[in-house]
């Protein structure tokens, strides 16, 4: 699994239990995981199998009930919650499925957004966001508002507030999960290029075997475990 | 980045969203600011009543003033002093003297029934006997319309206040009371004190009407200056002739407005408060409504790594900023409403009717926006810790 490139994320004997009334729910049990650097892995499941969960604790958007999540060497379930937001700022860039791009903000705006927690300058978070607007092929859409895109067209938008802080990691929750083929295709197509030509290291969580196709790895989980294929 | 400049990035940047998403939001938050703007003209116009009252009474008193009764007498009412007593009180020490002679000034002080413009209902109205060096002991006396009444006729002048509160005292009009007949010939202020919801008139008169003999209420006496009034009080205190109390106006007008000023401003509060509450619970209801329909608005940015603390302050900024907005449009209401507006209450001490002008003034404004900005705290607090107590990964499948 490790080919010679670091290792990024580490997962190791981690239970994720959620709590409903007095009923428990244990969505993860005992799972391990070893992300390299530079990977994109697919994470594929059937529906409530933790698919999204598993993406959220590497994320640093929820902890853990039982083992360690480390990303970059770091505990990350061990920090503070102030501590971890100002993890996930610097080392995490997410994509959702239904993009979450603020209405009120245009698509340069919206891509400038997580820079407004660094120290850049005005001009320079700017520079930042049109180069990345420029990765996904949006700079003409900068100054149109989200209700204004198409949903690929805000998914690229989502895509470039993903990666304006080159993050170490980047997580997309079902990113092709909102469009059409032609469009779900043109952003794997992005993502893709991202993790062969910029080296990012992606994890994506997805119910489309089309997608997990161009993924260079590809888990099951099934019963709150990985396995490498679909449970029969 | 750390430190407090990136925490106050984050307040503007979620500030931001938060106002320019509130178009979104506006009959909501409308209502809100109304509801507030309408808890703050109450409460400073019925305020206003209290500051006025107390304006009028402080309008009332000269420095240096100072008002002879009977021992035991705390209102002009339960006072009686003898025309020789009013003699020997004319010639205490540190009185100040004009071409008249001692600045000291016998009064007569009676009651008589007028209906009120307003409700057309009989209020007692102070009708006071005075001689000429009535007005010269009183600060700011002028007559603004007709003329002075002659010595020894039934002619009267009537206060301002009295005039704009109580029908029949036109110039010209004639005042009945028992037998007598009295031509109103003039209107005068007094500096805007209580004198003006009173009617004035020649004591030499008024003293046979009333069957009083030579007999008066008080001296008022204006002594050279406020520090002779230990040596005046303790002289009068001291002659066997006298049996008398000496208050200086300022304390003798303060303890007339003090009921009052007291009764008004526990109502006022009462009705602010209970206003307030429902107020709190419109500010609540618009707060959370725009967290709700923003919850996955704010999800996201913590997820994209923007802290809770500069969420529940962005979220309390725009709560307070609506009840800022609302408090200032209230505070103007009343403003333009009520200050300077003219009325007439019951005097509690001496039971007869005295008018003033509501005082909407600038510290009364400023504790109408502060109470404004309470609600808002209140109001913004619960729905702005809610959401950023909201677990991150929860609040993003809440679409």
């Amino acid at each position: 699994m490790n080919d010679g490139r670091g290792l990024l994320v580490r997962v190791n004997s981690v239970d994720k239990v959620f709590h409903r009334g007095s009923e428990e729910i244990h969505v993860l049990g005992g799972l391990d995981l070893e992300i390299p650097e530079g990977e994109f892995l697919a994470l594929m499941g059937p529906s409530g199998s933790g698919k999204s969960t598993l993406l959220n604790l590497l994320g640093g958007l929820d902890r853990p009930s039982q083992g360690s999540v480390e990303v970059g060497g770091q505990r990350i379930d061990r920090l503070s919650d102030r501590r971890l937001a100002a993890w996930r700022a610097r080392h995490v860039g997410l994509v959702f499925q239904f993009y979450n791009l603020m209405p009120v903000l245009n698509t340069l705006q919206n891509v400038e957004l997580p820079l407004l927690l660094t120290r850049l300058s005005r001009t320079r978070r700017r520079e930042q966001a049109l180069l990345a607007l420029d990765i996904v092929g949006l700079s003409h859409r900068q100054h149109h508002f989200p209700r204004q895109l198409s949903g690929g067209e805000q998914q690229r938008a989502g895509i470039a507030r993903a990666i304006v802080t080159d993050p170490t990691l980047l997580l997309c929750d079902e990113p092709t999960g909102d469009l059409d083929r032609k469009s779900g295709d043109e952003i794997l197509d992005l993502l893709q290029a991202l993790n062969r030509e910029q080296g990012k290291t992606i994890v994506m969580v997805t119910h489309d075997l089309h997608a997990a196709a161009r993924a260079t790895r590809t888990l099951y989980l099934t019963k709150g475990t990985l396995t490498r294929e679909p449970e029969a | 980045m750390r430190g407090p400049l990136n925490w106050l990035l984050q307040i503007a940047a979620v500030t931001r969203f938060n106002l320019r998403s509130l178009p979104q939001r506006k009959g909501s938050s409308a209502t809100a600011m109304f509801g507030i703007a309408g808890v703050v003209a109450v409460m400073v116009s019925v305020l206003s009543i209290a500051h006025g009252i107390v304006r009028m009474m402080e309008n009332s008193a000269a420095p240096g003033n100072v008002i002879v009764m009977r021992a035991g007498a705390n209102t002009e009412m339960m006072s009686a002093l003898m025309g020789e007593a009013t003699d020997i009180i004319a010639e205490g020490p540190g009185i100040a003297r004009n071409e008249l002679g001692a600045m000291a000034s016998p009064e007569l002080f009676v009651v008589i029934n007028l209906p009120m413009r307003s409700t057309g209902t009989d209020a007692n109205v102070p009708m006071r006997g005075v001689q000429q060096q009535a007005f010269t002991v009183r600060e700011g006396f002028r007559i603004v319309a007709g003329r002075m009444f002659e010595w020894g006729l039934n002619e009267v002048i009537v206060g301002a206040g009295a005039q704009h509160e109580f029908a029949g005292l036109e110039l010209g009009e004639t005042i009945e009371v028992g037998r007598e007949a009295w031509r109103v010939v003039g209107v005068f202020e007094a500096n805007g004190g209580i004198a003006e919801s009173e009617i004035w008139v020649d004591a030499a008169v008024l003293q046979p009407a009333y069957r009083r003999g030579n007999s008066f209420q008080s001296v008022f006496v204006r002594l050279d200056s406020p520090q002779d009034f230990a040596a005046f009080r303790d002289a009068l205190a001291t002659d066997p002739r006298l049996s008398v109390k000496v208050t200086s106006e300022q304390d003798y007008y303060a303890e007339q407005s003090v009921t009052v000023y007291r009764l008004i401003t526990v109502l006022g509060t009462l009705v602010a408060v209970i206003m307030g509450l429902g107020a709190v619970f419109g500010a609540l209801n618009t707060m959370y409504t725009a967290t709700a329909s923003r919850t996955r608005e704010i999800a996201t940015l913590r997820a994209l790594g923007f802290q809770a603390g500069p969420v529940v302050v962005s979220v309390l900024t725009e709560s307070l900023l609506l009840a800022l907005a609302g408090g200032a449009v209230g505070a103007a209401l009343a403003w333009l409403a009520f200050d300077g507006f003219q009325a007439a209450t019951l005097n509690w001490a001496s039971f007869s009717a005295m008018t003033f002008t509501f005082n909407v003034s600038p510290p009364l404004l400023v504790q109408g926006i502060v109470y404004a900005l309470l609600i808002g705290l209140v109001g913004g607090l619960f729905p702005a810790v809610r959401a950023a107590r909201q677990p991150v990964a929860v609040a993003l499948r809440e679409l």
